[in-house]
């Protein structure tokens, strides 16, 4: 009975993802060095770091796009839920709606159920007037909406985003970030990538800051930020150019 | 002796009256050719469409083949469907020689490699594009291979158009399965052939204006499709 008890309380603290050595190396060029991360379940994880750091292949990897070349991820969550949300968003040749009706049969999901959740997502991410626009001719800003509500119309419990508001403007940023806050509030785990510093502040809970294929930094958003230990890290929160070494 | 001129008048007159003899020989043209072409779609779509969007062992070969077969000559695809077919052949017992089934066979076999290797270029493509997001929604093979072909339909539409455009101009293979057999397996192109060495130039005038035409409408479709696919951002 004591076990029992005590063996729910570490499923609950359990992370929902685990790294462990994870090495990519492509053309004998390592690319990733040993990386060892937990992604906390129900928070919200930032990756940060350098263009070319290794932050999209890192997430690539997380999401099992690309079996690593040593190490390995473990999932830990129920089924496949996972979603992601790519930096360049991949838009099906067809309307904005028919882009979610696409996500929502890959699920097993038809009929009035089916067009009622699509017509939900849509107006969630404000483009309940572009229902019928082919999904292509939206803008960069109303793409990436589309792309996160698509994401999210699966009900994923690990959602993995890779700069979504690298390029919006700020009203654009703040309603992904109200998508992305509401489905944390209903439990979704949130990994996202991000340059942005104050965009983790207003959503970070924990960070992992990349440098040169390697975790320089990681730990709870005010840690890393406010007392970062590698001088990569302290050179990225004061805005400093680093040309150092690689750690 | 007549002049061309007269040939002329005669040929659209032929025309413009819809000849019974005529329309007959289009008509069976026509089946035929959409016959084949439909077939060749039922088949070559899916097909290329697979070997677009996967790689397994043995997809070199099968690309190599379909693009050999691409450009294979229809008087030997003629051939090979005759000694199937002919009463020595395994297949002679069914009695297709010389009927328009046959000729519908022959056009299969010439169409389907060309529709199999435009679709596997044109879905290759695509394929390049969507693979990741595909994995990420966890697409089984078959899914994947639906939302490819769909995506992907106004190239293919061309596709199709342009398998039409080469089975409906085609003579040697049609001529050798089918016979050239006055109403049962006369087309367009065989008729012109026999008919101009007749000397009856006015039914092959008449028959190759037709032919031009229709080789104008498919072209005219072709661009339409082109154009309307850039505006949906859909090519
Ligand atoms: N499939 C691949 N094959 C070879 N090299 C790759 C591959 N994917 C990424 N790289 C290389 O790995 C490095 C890290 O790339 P990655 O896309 O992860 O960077 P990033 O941190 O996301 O940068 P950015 O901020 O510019 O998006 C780059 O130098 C890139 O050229
Ligand atoms: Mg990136």
């Amino acid at each position: 009975m004591r076990d029992m008890v005590i063996e729910s309380t570490q499923t609950c603290a359990m992370p929902i993802l685990t790294a462990t050595g994870l090495r990519f190396a492509t053309g004998g060029q390592a690319l990733l060095h040993g990386i060892d991360i937990e992604i906390a379940r129900g928070r919200r994880t930032l990756i940060m770091g350098a263009n070319g750091a290794g932050k999209s292949l890192l997430l690539r990897l997380l999401h099992g796009l690309l079996p690593p070349s040593s190490g390995e991820v473990i999932w830990q969550g129920a089924g496949r839920a996972q979603a992601m949300v790519f930096q360049r968003p991949v838009m099906l040749r067809r309307s904005a709606l028919a882009n979610l009706r696409f996500a929502l049969k890959v699920q097993g999901l038809w009929g009035r159920a089916r067009e009622a959740r699509a017509r939900e997502a849509l107006d969630m991410a404000h483009l309940g007037d572009k229902a019928h626009q082919p999904a292509r001719l939206l803008s960069g800003g109303e793409q990436q909406r589309l792309a996160v509500a698509r994401a999210l119309i699966c009900e994923p419990e690990l959602l993995f985003l890779d700069e979504p508001t690298s390029s919006l403007d700020p009203a654009s940023t703040q309603m992904i970030e109200d998508l992305v806050n509401t489905a944390h509030k209903r439990g979704v785990t949130i990994v996202m990538v991000t340059h942005d510093i104050g965009q983790a502040r207003r959503m970070g809970d924990e960070v992992i800051f990349l440098h040169a294929g390697r975790v320089a930094e990681r730990g709870p958003l005010d840690q890393v930020l406010g007392s970062p230990r590698s001088e990569a890290g302290r050179a990225w929160v004061q805005g400093r150019l680093y040309t150092g070494p690689a750690i | 002796m007549f002049s061309l001129g007269d040939i002329m008048a005669e040929a659209f007159g032929l025309i413009l009256t819809w000849d019974r003899n005529l329309s007959e020989i289009v008509i069976l043209s026509l089946r035929v050719t959409l016959s084949a072409v439909a077939l060749a779609c039922l088949i070559g779509l899916p097909l290329g469409a697979v070997v677009g969007a996967f790689r397994f062992p043995g997809r070199g070969v099968v690309t190599l083949l379909l693009n050999t077969l691409m450009g294979l000559p229809p008087v030997v695809v003629g051939l090979f469907v005759y000694l199937m077919l002919s009463n020595a052949g395994p297949l002679g017992i069914l009695g297709l020689l010389y009927t328009p089934t046959a000729m519908i066979v022959a056009q299969t076999i010439l169409v389907t490699p060309i529709v199999a290797a435009l679709t596997k270029q044109v879905i290759e493509d695509l394929h390049g594009e969507y693979t990741e997001q595909f994995a990420s929604f966890g697409l089984t093979a078959r899914a994947r291979v639906a939302a490819l072909l769909w995506d992907a339909r106004y190239s293919l539409l061309t596709v199709a158009l342009a398998g039409f455009g080469r089975a409906v101009a085609e003579v040697g293979a049609v001529l050798i399965v089918g016979g050239n057999i006055n109403h049962v397996t006369r087309v367009m192109t065989t008729t012109i052939a026999l008919e101009t060495s007749k000397g009856n130039l006015q039914l092959a005038l008449a028959l190759g204006v037709l032919l031009l035409g229709l080789a104008l409408v498919v072209n005219a479709a072709v661009m339409a499709l082109r154009a309307s696919a850039v505006r949906a951002a859909y090519a």
